[in-house]
């Protein structure tokens, strides 16, 4: 059987990934440029990281977008994780098409769809806009991203080791909290990771749900794009990747640390 | 194990750790919130908000703030209802049939995504098929190199591609440079640039479930087929393509439903000589402050997508069932 990897699929993948990551690099490079010029070489600088600090309204922005990121990210985390238990443990119950439906629609909802209804909900209800409701928009999106991935955990989870602990004298509660969500923390931990960063990354529903002074990150970023393109704002960017970049690195060194962990500690157990 | 993750889900309603009675109350009582918490959430951030939306999109502008006059309010009892009903205008709906600039928005965006999933299908099925037969051992890694510019904000790799397409920018530069042209390419602010950004920033929606489909498949069937002759595209057409359509429908959904309403890609990369209902939706609300008619637009987007978006809940409910 042939097992190589022929010429043509491994040209296909270079190709789509040369596609996929060129225009980040691009991106990266000339934020070092001394030009103002953004796409001419004008020497390595870091200039615009300098005046990036000095820049008063982007850092306002950046902890506007972080409390809002790790707030929604967090609730998002535990209601994602509570709509997956209830999708995958509880098969029948009234309304359960419309539940599914309420979950998996916000996935390819329009942005632009969920944002204005989003607002006028809260206009309805008399919230001031602000960092707030944000939030809550943000819950509202990242929750069903959350939902999804660690239902695709708890599909393939083995209920049995829920069986055994309770057989054994743990209450469904207990078993909950020692059995089922150190075995599905991975997934749980990569929602909310996921959760932080489409908040992170969120421009419309924000634009649509926000108010006065609680201009996200993204939002200050588009309004100086609309202006045209300056390396101040490659060297915003390319921070702004760059902790994503750490962040997802360091999660996948702690998954495989604790797979490591848990093949070892099963390894014991079979020998004692 | 204690993460931040685990002191926050304790504050869900699951504290009784005693006698076995009151942790059986509270199992039940758990279990039933388990559904409620996020459910009523759900109904009341997602789905209320819509009939907002439809609320308002028959009720007319005014200029005070919210700037329009409420439709329907209940407060007024059953004669005031019923009073109220003869008022709801579709005003904002007959302007939206009557004004051809909608009607070409709605138009050209569906188009403008039917054309980009499909040449991101083109595109990333190579890309998937190249995965899916690498080595196994290197497998994970190209699925984490795909995810991972995911993570990147949208807006970011969205803005990449201005310093590229532009008329001074990076692929004219090369271009003229090695000397393929010699009057630079005008891309920026025209529907290509537009392709090029839907392409690139829903790739990898396109190529995850299409790996996915790949992966599982038997390829001994490919060698079945070679044996007794057949040739690699009929094959490819009679084997590889029909196993893959779940992942094809599943990546085409994911890729079209957003596109048509997208806005940051027609805004940044499509400039203003280009019509995108997103875009359209958004001048109306932020440019011209109309509530209501913003609201129908966003209406007849919704209905324009409820189909593909139904077929892309039952596509997602069938891949669970074959997991289980």
């Amino acid at each position: 059987m042939n097992t190589t990897w022929s010429r043509f699929n491994i040209t296909s993948v270079v190709l789509g990934f040369a596609f996929l990551y060129l225009p980040i690099v691009l991106l990266i490079v000339f934020s070092f440029n001394e030009s103002k010029l953004v796409t001419v070489w004008g020497g390595f600088s870091t200039k615009w990281y300098v005046s990036l600090f000095h820049n008063q309204g982007l850092m306002d922005a950046t902890w506007v977008t972080a409390r809002v990121g790790l707030i929604s990210a967090t609730v998002a985390t535990v209601l994602g994780t509570l709509a997956a238990l209830a999708l995958t443990r509880y098969t029948r119950f009234k309304g359960r098409v419309l539940f599914s439906g309420m979950v998996f629609a916000p996935l390819v909802m329009p942005e632009v769809i969920t944002g204005l209804s989003l607002l006028l909900l809260f206009v309805a209800v008399g919230l001031n806009r602000g960092i707030l409701t944000v939030t809550l928009a943000h819950i509202t999106l990242t929750m069903c991203f959350v939902a999804v991935v660690v239902q695709s955990r708890l599909i393939t989870f083995d209920r049995s080791l829920e069986e055994a602990a309770m057989d054994l004298g743990a209450t469904p509660v207990k078993t909950f909290f020692q059995i089922t969500l150190p075995v599905i923390m991975p997934a749980i931990v990569s929602g909310w990771m996921l959760a932080f960063t489409l908040s992170l990354d969120d421009l419309v529903i924000a634009s649509f749900t926000s108010g006065p002074g609680a201009t996200t990150l993204p939002m200050k970023i588009y309004s100086q794009v609309r202006l045209g393109v300056t390396p101040e704002i490659n060297a915003a960017c390319t921070i702004l990747i760059a902790v994503v970049a750490i962040g997802v690195i360091i999660a996948s060194l702690a998954n495989k640390r604790r797979e490591v962990q848990r093949q070892l500690d099963e390894q014991a157990a079979q020998r004692g | 194990m204690s993460s931040a993750a685990v002191t926050t889900a304790s504050a869900s309603p699951a504290t009784s750790t005693g006698k076995s009675v009151h942790a059986r109350l509270g199992a039940a009582f758990s279990g039933r919130l388990v559904i409620i918490i996020p459910y009523v959430w759900l109904l009341f951030f997602f789905l209320i908000p819509f009939v907002i939306v439809f609320k308002i999109s028959l009720s007319q502008t005014a200029i005070a703030i919210p700037p329009y006059t409420p439709a329907l309010d209940i407060s007024g009892g059953f004669s005031g209802f019923l009073a109220q009903l003869k008022q709801l205008n579709l005003d904002n709906y007959t302007w939206l049939t009557q004004d051809a600039l909608y009607f070409n928005a709605y138009v050209t965006s569906v188009i403008i995504a039917a054309i980009s999933t499909v040449l991101t299908l083109l595109v990333g099925y190579p890309i998937a098929y190249g995965m899916a037969r690498a080595p196994a051992t290197i497998r994970p890694t190209l699925l984490m190199l795909v995810i991972l510019p995911f993570w990147t904000s949208f807006l970011i790799r969205v803005y990449a591609w201005i310093g590229i397409l532009k008329p001074e920018g990076l692929l004219n530069q090369l271009l003229l440079a090695t000397g393929v042209i010699h009057q630079p390419l005008i891309i920026l602010n025209t529907y290509t640039a537009i392709f090029i950004g839907i392409v690139y920033s829903y790739l990898p929606f396109m190529v995850l479930p299409l790996y996915s489909a790949l992966e599982k498949m038997d390829y001994s069937l490919i060698e079945a087929a070679k044996d007794l002759g057949c040739p690699p595209t009929s094959a490819f057409w009679k084997i590889t393509f029909p196993l893959s359509l779940p992942g094809v429908i599943a990546g085409c959904l994911l890729v079209f439903i957003p596109a048509v309403g997208e806005f940051v890609i027609p805004d940044l990369l499509g400039g203003s000589q280009t019509l995108m209902i997103g875009k359209t939706l958004w001048n109306e609300f932020f440019g011209n402050r109309d509530w209501p008619l913003s609201s129908a637009v966003a209406v007849i987007l919704l209905l324009l997508l409820i189909v593909p978006i139904m077929l892309f809940q039952r596509a997602q409910a069938r891949a669970q069932e074959m997991d289980r």
